[in-house]
């Protein structure tokens, strides 16, 4: 019987199932026969039955119990047997099994055997699933095989190698120099695995790089008899004459040339000529191409081949087979960063490229363009970058959202267009965009000042249209509650008003909190817009209060919370209700201020986290300040009115705990005022005491304006951590604190800390400032507060 | 480096797989239906390098596929190897089928899934092209297939017999046998 009659009878079989279980029930039975017939000893027809084991196991149903059956075959002495227990092997076992252990001692018979397709099979066994262990007690033996005289047996053996310094690092020093000898054979196979050797042991270890380089004028000898030689059958591909060994040997020359002058020197003129002698109208031909393109943009070539590369690139981006497009616009990404102009010129391609029907060539597209924006040609590729958006497939969506957005920032050339840019792609892909757009955009609307009654009318607008991009509805009722008496004055210089009255605007607002599209926070933004309306609107108050009343009872927890606070707002602290809700200070960027001047524990590095906690901050502080401030005129009752919520992140709960604290304590100390006497000079010390020295210098920058810089220095002899500082003024005049400079003081006074405080001070008030100071020192913390009642220079 | 080789059909069904990396059992099988997923999505007319397939691991691999009829052939693929060459691959695999099974056509795949990676062995080994010359493959597949079959004698199935004996390169038989006086005549044999 021949090995494979009795595989194809079984397949036979299970072709002709009709039904997924009845092809089970065949697979299983075939399965309980294998099993059977394993355990028997000696078998005749032990190959086919692995055989049917293995088109069992490439269906998908479980072959592990073939294992050491494989490991049996392997040390048959039967041909082909070994050969369905290698195949066998290689499919069923990898490093993780334990029978793979028991592979090893045949392997290493079998790389000593005397036929070579014996020796051929352990290799390839060996350089698919050889593990670390065995790579180490093998690579001498690969070695030797390396220097045999057999090419078949030569080019199996350099591949292994590949794969035994891939797996052990350290043993890639053995190979390099039979590496070295076996650039010099005339067999192709051999030499394109003797490159595949060389790249991978160049690219482990920069000193084999090293003594690699030396081997360039051999590599630019063997491309030009390929190049310059004429038609081989032997090695002919589509008129190229073997391209994969072209492609390879180009790979490895662009990792020896790179950041090196001699050796891209020597290649120079061998790239210049395989760039104007291959033949373009195939795709060998391309391959080739486009692999000198690479190597002569990344290594250190003259100018003239650079351009020459470039416009290789540029014509491959015209040419109509989309395969070859796609390639172009991926080395085109390689070298957008580095020669930036000479993609541009082929800026208008690539935009042509995004109305490509092809996913792939549009993902590339895209990726591009987006590298390609720049401030002279923002507006024109904010066009067609909106116009994909509007027809992209939905995987790309998010990315080419938040691509705009990077581009529109850093570019735009106008608030008012960038405002317009991010509407349009909320309403397109509103679902697309990442959470912090939101707070992004409405720290960007409060900026603008000037275009806040244009921000709201679109934005209302917008709201009429459609509730469901849940971003854009956020964004348009945080608006409307801020600035609705713009809305409702109904005149704009901008954009036709819209004649709106206090009933559409309550409306609008309430089918937002009502509908079934508008996720928890969504409604938790409506509710609060609609409560701040209630100063901002005349005659609908009862209105409001009536809705308000009705979340009092949502299921909802957070609506709930707000509601019932709200409600109290109404009903108890009505006189604060105007000062609570009154309009927001523009919110800086970059900086932690607020009203009362609170400092986060952990020193926030990036802008963007400071940006996100600072949004999410804004809502619940300024309350929070405002009710501290008003804390000292009431003279010391303490208020329930602390808003715990916020909008999203927890860092805020930790700070909002923090200003009931500060406000308690100022209470007290500002009860009793002790005026310390300050020496009035340009730097003044105004706190000293355990080692730890806090001065401060005035400067008045404007009418009102003034800045104060805080510096700390520590002449202790042990390290002070966590160093905080709070500064809390009087209520009329505006603080800002921005990041300090450090959070620790090195003993010895090793680095000073500065922070710089920024006030107004529109009222001309008697200007006092309290500063707490806080430290980790020896570990134990210290807190300690000083009052400064005159500062030099004002 | 490849990752994988996937040959399956239009309706997803495996006729040929591998791996070069572990994977369990289970993840090969969702491969291949996310690789299926993918792939089958695609017109004719775009072109043959896909992204996106996310079980397959990281942003680093490529899907580079060919359509032939009712075969797809699939190469999962990372950023060392040339797209356009590999391509180029599939072509010289395809073509050393067709030359090994005469006219090669789904069927074949099918019955002789151990013979297609024995031939695959001798293009891609571990991972990494070992061969791409059609003739040199072709000549060692050939090499190893008689070895299997001397071993197993000339007790092949009937249909592999002929063929067997019709490839066989019979030597000149002669007519004439002197032996000094006596002349035999052989009677020629009419091959079978």
């Amino acid at each position: 019987m021949s090995p494979s009659v009795p595989l194809q009878e079984m397949i036979r079989a299970i072709r002709s199932a009709r039904t997924q279980c009845e092809e089970r029930g065949v697979i299983q039975r075939e399965c309980a026969a294998i099993r059977a017939q394993f355990r028997q000893t000696d078998n005749g027809g032990r190959s086919h039955n692995l055989a049917k084991l293995l088109y069992v196991h490439m269906l998908g149903y479980p072959a592990h119990f073939g294992q050491m059956e494989c490991v049996r075959m392997i040390a048959s002495p039967r041909y082909s047997e070994k050969r369905v227990g290698y195949l066998g092997a290689m499919m069923l076992l990898d490093e993780k099994q334990d029978a793979s252990l028991l592979i090893t001692n045949s392997i290493k018979n079998d790389l000593s055997h005397s036929n070579q397709y014996v020796q051929s099979l352990a290799l390839c066994t060996l350089a698919c699933m050889g593990s670390a262990e065995m790579c180490r007690d093998l690579a001498p033996e690969i070695d030797r095989l390396l220097r045999s005289s057999n090419s078949y047996i030569k080019k199996k053996a350099a591949l292994c190698a590949v794969h035994i310094v891939r797996k052990v690092h350290e043993l890639g020093e053995l190979f390099v120099p039979s590496a070295r000898s076996l650039l010099s054979e005339k067999n192709h196979g051999v030499l394109h695995g003797a490159v595949v050797l060389i790249t991978e042991l160049c690219e482990r270890s920069p000193e084999t790089l090293e003594r690699f380089r030396k081997a360039v004028p051999d590599l630019v000898q063997i491309m030009k008899g390929l190049v310059i030689s004429g038609y081989s059958p032997d090695h002919d591909v589509a008129g190229v004459s073997d391209p994969f060994l072209q492609v390879r040997i180009l790979r490895l020359l662009r990792i020896l040339g790179r950041n090196n002058e001699a050796a891209s020197d020597a290649m120079n003129d061998l790239l210049a000529q395989v760039a104007t002698n291959t033949d373009s109208t195939k795709t060998v031909g391309n391959a080739v191409l486009y692999e000198t393109v690479l190597s002569v943009l990344d290594i250190k070539s003259e100018s003239g081949l650079r351009v020459l590369a470039v416009n290789i690139l540029g014509r491959f981006l015209l040419n109509n087979d989309r395969n070859i497009r796609y390639i172009a616009m991926t080395s085109l990404q390689k070298i957008v960063s580095t020669d930036h102009n000479a993609v541009q010129r082929h800026r208008g391609t690539i935009v042509d490229c995004l109305k490509d029907q092809d996913a792939s060539v549009k993902r590339r597209a895209l990726e591009l363009s987006l590298a390609l924006v720049s401030a002279s040609n923002i507006r024109s590729m904010m066009k067609e970058l909106l116009i994909f958006l509007s027809s992209c497939p939905p995987e790309l969506r998010a990315h080419a959202a938040s691509g705009i957005f990077n581009a529109a920032e850093r570019y735009a050339p106008s608030k008012r267009w960038h405002i317009d840019t991010i509407l349009h792609v909320l309403t397109t892909a509103g679902g697309d965009v990442r959470d912090e757009t939101v707070p992004n955009l409405i720290q960007l609307i409060t900026n603008t000042s000037e275009l806040h009654c244009y921000t709201v009318h679109k934005l209302y607008r917008a709201l009429l249209t459609d509730i469901s991009q849940q971003p854009l509805v956020q964004v348009a009722c945080w608006c409307i509650g801020e600035y609705g008496d713009l809305l409702l004055k109904g005149e704009c210089q901008e954009t036709e008003a819209v004649q709106v009255t206090e009933d559409d605007v309550l409306d609008a607002l309430e089918i937002v909190l009502q509908s079934h599209m508008s996720t928890p926070t969504t409604r938790g933004f409506a509710l609060t817009a609609t409560m701040k309306l209630s100063t901002r609107i005349t005659d609908n108050v009862d209105r409001i209060r009536s809705i308000v009343s009705i979340y009092g009872s949502c299921i909802d927890v957070e609506l709930q919370q707000r509601a019932v606070e709200y409600n109290a707002l109404f009903k108890k602290y009505d006189h604060m209700r105007a000062a609570v809700l009154e309009r927001m200070p523009v919110i800086q960027k970059n900086s932690l201020g607020q009203t009362n001047g609170e400092l986060s524990e952990e020193p926030i590095k990036e802008s963007q986290p400071g940006k996100v906690k600072q949004e999410e901050m804004a809502l619940p502080q300024q309350p929070a300040g405002q009710v501290c401030d008003l804390l000292d005129l009431l003279g010391g009752s303490q208020e329930p009115l602390q808003p715990s919520s916020s909008v999203g992140g927890s860092a805020s709960a930790q700070l909002t705990a923090a200003p009931a604290s500060a406000g308690g304590d100022l209470l007290d100390l500002l009860g009793g005022f002790e005026p310390t006497p300050l020496v009035p000079a340009p730097t003044v010390t105004v706190y000293e005491k355990n080692g730890v020295t806090l001065t401060l210098i005035c400067e008045r920058q404007s009418e009102s304006g003034l800045t104060v810089t805080l510096t700390a220095s520590n002449s202790t002899d042990s390290d002070i951590s966590s160093f905080t500082l709070q500064a809390a003024v009087p209520k009329s005049v505006q603080l800002q604190m921005r990041a300090p400079s450090r959070d620790s003081l090195p003993a010895h006074g090793g680095a000073k800390l500065t922070q710089l405080v920024v006030l107004n001070n529109p009222n001309k008030v008697n200007l006092k400032m309290r500063i707490r100071v806080s430290y980790t020192c020896q570990g134990s913390v210290v807190q300690d507060t000083v009052q400064v009642d005159s500062f030099p220079g004002l | 480096m490849i990752k994988a080789i996937l040959i399956f059909n239009n309706h997803g069904k495996p006729r040929l797989i591998r791996f070069y990396q572990y994977f369990s059992e289970d993840m090969q099988q969702q491969i291949i239906r996310e690789t299926f997923h993918l792939v089958s999505k695609r017109d004719d007319n775009v072109c043959n390098f896909l992204e996106g397939g996310s079980l397959i691991g990281g942003s680093d691999y490529k899907l580079i596929y060919r359509h032939y009829a009712t075969l797809y052939f699939v190469f999962c693929v990372d950023s060392s190897e040339s797209e356009l060459g590999i391509l180029d691959l599939i072509q010289v695999f395809v073509e050393t089928l067709d030359k090994c099974f005469e006219n090669v056509c789904e069927l074949d795949l099918i019955f002789h899934m151990d013979k297609v990676h024995y031939i695959l062995q001798e293009v891609v080994m571990g991972g990494m092209v070992l061969e791409t010359n059609m003739n040199e493959i072709v000549a060692q597949v050939e090499v190893q297939n008689r070895m299997e079959k001397s071993e197993g004698g000339l007790s092949a199935a009937p249909a592999r017999a002929v063929s067997a004996v019709k490839n066989m390169n019979l030597p000149e038989i002669p007519r004439n046998i002197n032996i000094g006086d006596i002349n035999i005549k052989v009677p020629s044999l009419s091959p079978f």
